[in-house]
């Protein structure tokens, strides 16, 4: 029922430092969730691919020491197609994400909150119906839990850099398009 | 000016600290950062807990992947409460705001609407969550920083169906509603 209590210290505590930067990034208002999908505010594209880039140096580096081990989620087709579909569905008729609506939640908004609720309601559906959801999540390929590196036969460290360098590449492209766009 | 008590940070700042804290915590805890996995256990020790019986004949309570209990990602999520209200109050960016402006603008002053937008579309969302296996972060962070096919195969189609989703709710009209400060 319980994990050791240290594990869950440190749990909470990434979580609070999580929280924090998810409010200082501003990704826990509703105006600029919905931004970016209107194409408007780019807030979020630019915080989730700068540590979509720091975060796969530092942990490819830990797991090439032996530090830690990656945790891929199964390419099951049917679930991640379909989920992926009604996820941006659900998330911009609410407004937030799971955890910027709990951190929307700990900055004070009502509708956040309410969401929040809702979100465990889905959940609870989900573990109701999980019988009858298998053929669905099972019902197109299964890929297995396989990673770019793996699918291509590429060195980790090639798609590392590769990855690194597109996001850099379009976010430098995006600050122009933008400025530029602002002085017209 | 103290960093703590600004009311916002640049993203690139935010996005780096947060891949930093996805260092920490594989580092730490070998876990990638994640939510909805917790709201999954939740609702599941409830149900087993409110209708044993039919928990009994759920092959979900079976799957030796999946046990249910309060662990490291359940109090990773308190912590993103308590850390959003830390944040805001030291900047006193708080607000206790039921209808967004930009909602207002598109569906009018009632609360019972906004609040059955939210209900409804953060139970789809999470549905379609535990379906792919994760969210914008176990999936969209964290899954995309570990090059995993499921999760950038995931976070593309969630930014086309969130952006298609958006358009036909607010139109082209709507980007001229949105605001910096609200």
């Amino acid at each position: 029922m319980f994990d050791p209590t240290s594990k869950l210290v440190l749990g909470l505590v990434t979580g609070i430092v999580f929280g924090f930067l998810l409010q200082k990034g501003r990704a826990a208002k509703f105006h600029v969730i919905i931004g970016q999908f209107l194409l408007k505010d780019w807030t979020v594209v630019k915080i989730m691919a700068t540590a979509v880039a720091v975060g796969t140096i530092g942990v490819y580096a830990l797991v090439s020491m032996g530090a830690a081990t990656l945790h891929i989620k199964p390419a099951l087709l049917g679930g991640v197609l379909l989920g992926g579909l009604l996820f941006g569905i659900g998330l911009a008729v609410f407004g937030y994400c799971p955890g910027t609506s709990v951190a929307a939640s700990g900055e004070g908004r009502r509708d956040a909150m309410v969401g929040v609720v809702g979100m465990l309601f889905g959940a609870g559906m989900y573990v109701a119906l999980y019988p009858a959801l298998q053929p669905i999540i099972n019902g197109l390929a299964d890929w297995g839990k396989i990673t770019l590196p793996q699918a291509t036969n590429l060195s980790p460290w090639a798609w590392v850099a590769g990855v690194v360098a597109a996001i850099a590449i379009g976010l430098l492209t995006l600050e122009r398009f933008r400025t530029g766009q602002k002085s017209v | 000016m103290n960093p703590l008590t600004m009311k916002s940070w640049s993203p690139y700042v935010v996005g780096a600290l947060i891949g930093v804290l996805s260092w920490f915590a594989f580092a730490t805890a070998d876990k990638p950062l994640g939510i909805t996995t917790a709201f999954e256990y939740t609702a599941a020790l409830t149900e087993r807990a409110v209708a044993p019986q039919a928990a009994r004949t759920n092959e979900y309570y079976s799957d030796p992947e999946r046990t249910p209990k309060i662990d490291w990602e359940w109090m990773l999520v308190v912590g993103v409460l308590i850390g959003a209200f830390l944040s805001s109050k030291l900047s006193k960016d708080r607000t206790s705001q039921s209808i967004p402006p930009l909602w207002r603008w598109r569906f009018g002053d009632s609360t019972a609407k906004r609040f059955a937008g939210a209900f409804l579309g953060g139970a789809l969302m999470m549905f379609g969550a535990r379906l792919a296996g994760g969210c914008t972060s176990g999936h969209g962070i964290s899954g995309a920083l570990q090059l995993a096919v499921s999760s950038w195969i995931f976070v593309l189609l969630l930014f086309a169906s969130g952006v298609a989703t958006a358009f036909l709710i607010y139109g082209k009209e709507g980007a001229n509603h949105v605001r910096s400060n609200e």
